[in-house]
């Protein structure tokens, strides 16, 4: 009895060992990746094998960020697209919320007007941007609107689709005790659907920043996507690599804070 | 049967058929009972005949095609008798705790003052369901959650209570168990009851009167008043009685005269 009660306990040990040991490995070899790669790239650069004026090289990189933190332009940078791309997300989730709900409740308007939002959201949204500028000017609004118009119309859609869906047995349950229209959506529809609002937001903070970057290559004086087009027509190329490197950054920090949320909220549903 | 007077809810040559683009399904044709004070009537029929949807009717959850519906004597639109339907499925809200779930009608309602909560707190006591009042639904089984969705229902005082075969979902024992409980509350409470079921012996086991439906378009083919001769009956003991049998035989044969494919 006690020798196999012991013998279980090793094999659950050793179990978590070799899952720990995989991890481990896993963990071990992306970071392995890297660094073979930035080595290779240095090196390449240095002996000449690459042109290092317009493939760059980490040291030089390393220097630009430095020197650009310093005298905190790229602070600047990163802070005015961070905050375009900010805003753009929370107009696209509350307007998605809106209209979702607004179609929701008058499903004859979402029948009328669904062809043309399917057609907006097939519409690619870089060819919107320079009509944009033409009508709104160059300035931060039409790069938040820019942002918008790439994440909004799949965003109602989607939230749309994930509203209809809810459970046709659970709305006559609140009309069986004698709920409103709104009762419904409060009590039910919402509720049901905060996984769905959560993938979608998850969606949409990454489509944000690839809108504030399309409005920044045309009309903007600062920003990421700014240094992007203002260094690659210069020639800076550190700046133009540095700021793509940025920007690799900043959507992995908003995709796992949105994860965090994520899970946080799973704890209640 | 028990008290002359007005019948608590009444059926006038009810007809009701749903419409699609492509055809008008007539689903119930020309149905008329009468439903008393205490009283406890079973439906059984064909699936398809139309037995949700009379109850759907008579919670006015859809609008009548013709004929009338009157709930104490008055039109069923004018009534303020407080109806509770319960559903085959719990459908109790995940993402609420079991005693957020079993307040959510007190709370559509506006009724969640202390007399309201100390009943159902009561009833959650009775139904063994306290200790679980913090759990979420996913952490109860069908029979709990089946007996939380009883309790949702019963805590807005009911004086019609809906069952629209609530107890299918469940496992032969625990429906066993689950149907005793709910047929001694009702008959302690005095709630009037319809339930809808397909299962005989839970339709005789509860019922003062069980109305056999005929296939679509649903009519009444018969009506038959369930008495033993004792009458402090519970769901349990009007199984072992007697006269079980003889009821069970009858509404088989009522059912299977003309329809042989009753499932
Ligand atoms: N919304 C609807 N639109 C059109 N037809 C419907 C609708 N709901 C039900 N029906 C039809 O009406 C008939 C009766 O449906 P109902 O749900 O009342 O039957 P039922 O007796 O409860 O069946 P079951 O025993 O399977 O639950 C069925 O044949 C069904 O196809
Ligand atoms: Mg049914």
């Amino acid at each position: 009895m006690m020798k196999t009660k012991t013998s279980v306990k090793n094999a659950q040990t050793e179990y978590v060992r070799k899952i720990k040991r995989r991890q481990f490995l896993i963990r071990l070899y992306q970071i392995l990746i890297f660094i073979t790669f930035l080595f290779l790239w240095e090196y390449t650069a240095k002996h000449g094998i690459i042109n290092d004026f317009i493939f760059c090289c980490p040291s030089k990189l390393f220097a630009t960020f430095v020197s650009m933190l310093k005298d905190g332009s790229l602070l600047h940078h990163i802070g005015i697209t961070l905050y375009e791309t900010l805003i753009g997300f929370v107009i696209v989730i509350l307007g998605s919320l809106g209209m979702a709900t607004l179609f929701w409740w008058n499903q004859t308007l979402s029948k009328v007007l669904e062809p043309y939002l399917v057609i907006l959201n097939a519409l690619p949204k870089s060819a919107l941007a320079p009509v944009l500028i033409v009508w709104l000017g160059a300035n931060k609004t039409t790069i938040i609107v820019c942002a918008c118009s790439v994440a909004i119309f799949g965003s109602i859609l989607n939230l749309y689709t994930g509203f209809i869906s809810v459970d046709a047995d659970k709305i006559k349950l609140i009309k069986t005790l004698k709920g409103s229209r709104f009762q419904c959506l409060k009590l039910v529809v919402l509720p049901s659907n905060v996984p769905n609002i959560i993938s979608i937001m998850k969606v949409n903070i990454g489509l944000c920043l690839v809108g504030v970057v399309i409005g920044e290559f045309l009309a903007a004086r600062e920003g990421l996507g700014y240094l992007i087009i203002y260094g690659s027509q210069t020639f800076k190329m550190s700046n133009v690599l540095l700021s793509i490197l940025i920007l690799c950054v900043i959507a992995m920090l908003l995709y796992t804070l949105l994860q965090h949320i994520e899970k946080k909220l799973a704890e209640y549903f | 049967m028990k008290k002359l007077g007005i019948p608590l809810l009444e059926f006038f040559n009810v007809n009701y058929s749903y419409h699609t683009i492509s055809c008008e399904t007539q689903t119930l044709k020309d149905i008329s009972f009468k439903l008393n004070k205490n009283e406890f009537i079973s439906f059984v029929g064909p699936s398809g005949c139309g037995k949700t949807t009379l109850l759907n009717l008579t919670a006015g959850l859809l609008p009548l095609s013709s004929g009338a519906i009157r709930i104490n004597g008055k039109p069923r639109e004018e009534s303020d008798v407080n109806i509770g339907y319960m559903l085959q499925k719990d459908h109790l809200l995940e993402w609420r705790t079991i005693y957020r779930n079993l307040t959510l009608g007190l709370e559509i309602q506006k009724k969640k003052d202390a007399s309201h909560i100390e009943m159902m707190e009561e009833l959650l006591k009775t139904y063994g369901l306290w200790d679980f009042r913090n759990a979420y639904p996913r952490q109860l089984s069908g029979g709990m959650r089946q007996r939380a969705a009883l309790i949702r229902t019963l805590a807005l005082s009911p004086e019609i209570l809906l069952l629209d075969e609530p107890f299918s979902a469940l496992d032969y024992q625990t429906r066993l168990n689950v149907s005793n409980d709910i047929g001694s509350i009702i008959k302690e409470k005095g709630i009037s009851t319809l339930l809808v079921t397909h299962d005989l012996a839970e339709a005789i086991s509860m019922a003062d009167k069980v109305i056999v439906l005929s296939k679509r378009p649903g009519t009444i083919k018969s009506i038959i008043p369930i008495e033993f001769g004792d009458n402090r009956r519970t769901p349990e003991s009007a199984r072992n009685a007697p006269e079980f049998n003889k009821y069970y035989n009858q509404i088989w044969e009522a059912i299977h005269d003309e329809n042989e494919d009753f499932s």
